[in-house]
């Protein structure tokens, strides 16, 4: 019964002018006696636990999720910096006149673990090496277009697979039953273990990349998309049993579109994965740019130059994020119009 | 049994629109044992009549309006709408149905709504721009095409569902509660609503409800039922004139028929003397 409330509007929302219906507080004597028997009227009425959203708020969903971005960002910075200033190595600036020695002395605070912020981006604007024209920052920016391109590859077909296996599993207790174990078993190889396998099997190059971005994608799309195929009002299926519908039509007219705000839910978590997918490809998968060999060439020169790790995981970084937040913004589009009860 | 006032004289069985037969229903508990839910059910229920079901909670009238729409099975009995096994007949598209929740979906307009079952039975595109325009104009609700299902108050959701399942004309409209969540305001005014639609499309209607005014007003015929097991346990033919009014409610016969079902349901009145009386009060 907990459904009826995310078919119906709230039971407070007044009847709209161009009808005239009113609302009363009292009950026709008559009609008392019988009605207010029935348990299941007040939980027709009862709010859905999940709550409801109307489509504005998406949108203002998305914009607070930028604000709270930006909090946390600033929070962490001073966070580092704060560490850095406490147990860190001496801060020097004597063009500003600013000498401080913190008091104490972590070895995971020095400049050689964490450089400090501006060191790091002041690093984005130099050169990649010794002699060449293009700056840290171009060049990551770069790798990141690489990688993500990469990763939108990955992340299309793993959806794709994901939506397709979970079509198949809610039709199919058979097939449900002998491949989810699998599924889900799949996703306990780590993934560090598994690339090398694949790029001996499908050559080093692009498609490697892909098929590991791939394999992080279609995981929690298959589960959600399952939930979501399976979340249809039964009432709704009912009405469809009642038009002697195709399973075809019951499809394609009811599951699927009830599914799309739980598939939504898994993509997001599918565009990071992607991503991180793709950037351990890389290493492995032999490609010859993207953000995962930049991460193994700063590696060897960490020691040198930690600034330039540090400036690509914070690139690596930012990629997911914005990749996080374009799907969210699609999200936002497409079910503008939708108020509909959120899964998770 | 007489429909006085209804439409059509309930009369030859073989043109009954529904005809159930000896209609059993029991459920598994999980202990091993079964729960009847429906016992030993004969009803026949003539075309374009009115029939109410009313009753108890756990009276098994929506499990009986289910098995009539072909969406549960009997465990016994036969059902047969117009001249056909309920499951035929379901495949034929004989049947509209009307839950208390209108059941609407979020992501298609009214204008989608009503056009899904047209959509899903494959009328021409002209075709069903007409029929969806006729129905949201017979619910009066010509002005809502684009809106979204949530803009729209509880008892104008509940009138899209209904001019959906009048889309595609079926024979017989299976209505489950289709006021129950609503206020009485509201409902008063969606019942005087449906006896109008009723009046027009000449559908017969089996209405499933808890509310006896309710019951009395729309029906030709209300059906009283009591729990455990599910049986009938009353018919009262409703004889007041068609077409009823908002001054239907307030004239004696009616407050009359609304004891009659009450101390029906309170076991006051068995079914041979519920006769004798609707008898007397005609004769």
């Amino acid at each position: 019964m907990s459904d009826v409330a995310r078919t119906g509007p709230p039971p407070g929302e007044g009847e709209t002018p161009p009808t005239g219906e009113g609302r009363v507080g009292g009950r026709d004597p008559i009609a008392s006696a019988e009605p207010l028997a029935e348990a299941d009227l007040t939980l027709a009425t009862a709010p859905e636990p999940s709550g409801e959203r109307p489509a504005s708020g998406r949108w203002r969903g998305l914009v607070r999720a930028v604000v709270a971005l930006t909090l946390f960002l600033v929070l962490a910075a001073l966070v580092w910096e704060g560490f850095k200033f406490l147990a860190g190595d001496p801060w020097r600036y004597p063009e500003i006149g600013f000498v401080h020695h913190p008091p104490f002395r972590i070895l995971q605070a020095t400049d050689r673990q964490l450089p400090h912020l501006w060191d790091i981006a002041s690093a984005l604007a130099q050169p990649v090496q010794r002699n060449q024209q293009e700056t840290l920052g171009g060049f990551l920016v770069g790798a990141a277009l690489y990688t993500w391109q990469e990763a939108l590859i990955g992340f299309a077909v793993g959806a794709v697979i994901g939506l397709v296996l979970a079509s198949l599993f809610v039709h199919s207790r058979l097939l449900e039953r002998a491949f989810v174990p699998y599924v889900i078993a799949s996703q306990t190889i780590p993934i560090v273990a598994l690339a090398p396998i694949i790029v001996v099997g499908f050559g080093r190059g692009l498609i490697a990349v892909v098929i590991i971005a791939t394999y992080l994608t279609f995981f929690p799309v298959t589960i959600a998309a399952m939930r979501g195929l399976s979340s249809s009002d039964p009432r709704a299926l009912e009405l469809m049993r009642s038009y002697a519908a195709s399973k075809w039509q019951v499809y394609r007219k009811v599951r699927l579109p009830a599914s799309v705000p739980y598939v939504f839910t898994a993509l997001k978590v599918a565009a990071t994965g992607s991503i991180v997918g793709a950037i351990i490809g890389e290493g492995p998968g032999g490609v010859p740019a993207g953000l995962g060999r930049a991460i193994d060439n700063f590696n060897q020169q960490y020691i040198s130059g930690p600034e330039k790790l540090w400036a690509t995981i914070l690139v690596s970084a930012l990629l997911g994020i914005a990749f996080y937040l374009i799907v969210q913004a699609a999200e936002a589009l497409i079910l503008r119009r939708r108020r509909t009860a959120r899964p998770g | 049994m007489t429909t006085s006032q209804g439409p059509t004289e309930p009369q030859p069985p073989v043109s009954a629109a529904v005809r159930l037969a000896g209609v059993e229903k029991s459920f598994p508990v999980r202990d091993g044992t079964t729960t009847v839910a429906l016992s030993g059910i004969d009803l026949d229920v003539a075309p374009r009549e009115f029939v109410s079901l009313i009753g108890p909670s756990g009276c098994g009238k929506s499990t009986l309006l289910r098995i009539v729409g072909d969406l549960i099975q009997p465990s016994g009995g036969t059902v047969q709408v117009n001249g056909k096994p309920a499951h035929q007949a379901r495949l034929d598209r004989d049947y509209g149905m009307v839950f208390q929740a209108p059941v609407l979906f979020d992501w298609r307009t009214v204008e989608a709504n009503v056009r899904l079952p047209l959509e899903v039975m494959r009328f021409s595109r002209a075709e069903r721009d007409r029929r969806v325009r006729e129905m949201l104009d017979l619910v009066e609700l010509g002005g809502f095409l684009s809106h979204y299902p949530h803009q729209l108050s509880g008892g104008m959701q509940q009138r899209v569902a209904i001019a959906r399942a009048l889309a595609f004309q079926p024979a017989l409209l299976l209505m489950d509660e289709p006021f129950g969540a609503l206020d009485e305001m509201t409902r008063e005014r969606l019942n005087a609503e449906v006896l109008r639609i009723w009046a027009q499309t000449r559908t017969t209607v089996i209405f499933v409800t808890h509310s006896i005014p309710e019951a009395v007003f729309l029906s030709t015929r209300v059906v009283v039922m009591s729990a455990r097991p599910g049986r009938i346990t009353n018919v009262v033919d409703i004889d007041l004139p068609q077409p009823r009014t908002e001054q239907t409610r307030e004239t004696e016969r009616y407050f009359e028929l609304v004891t009659e079902v009450r101390e029906s349901l309170r076991g006051r009145i068995t079914s041979s003397a519920a006769r004798a009386r609707a008898e007397g009060a005609i004769g």
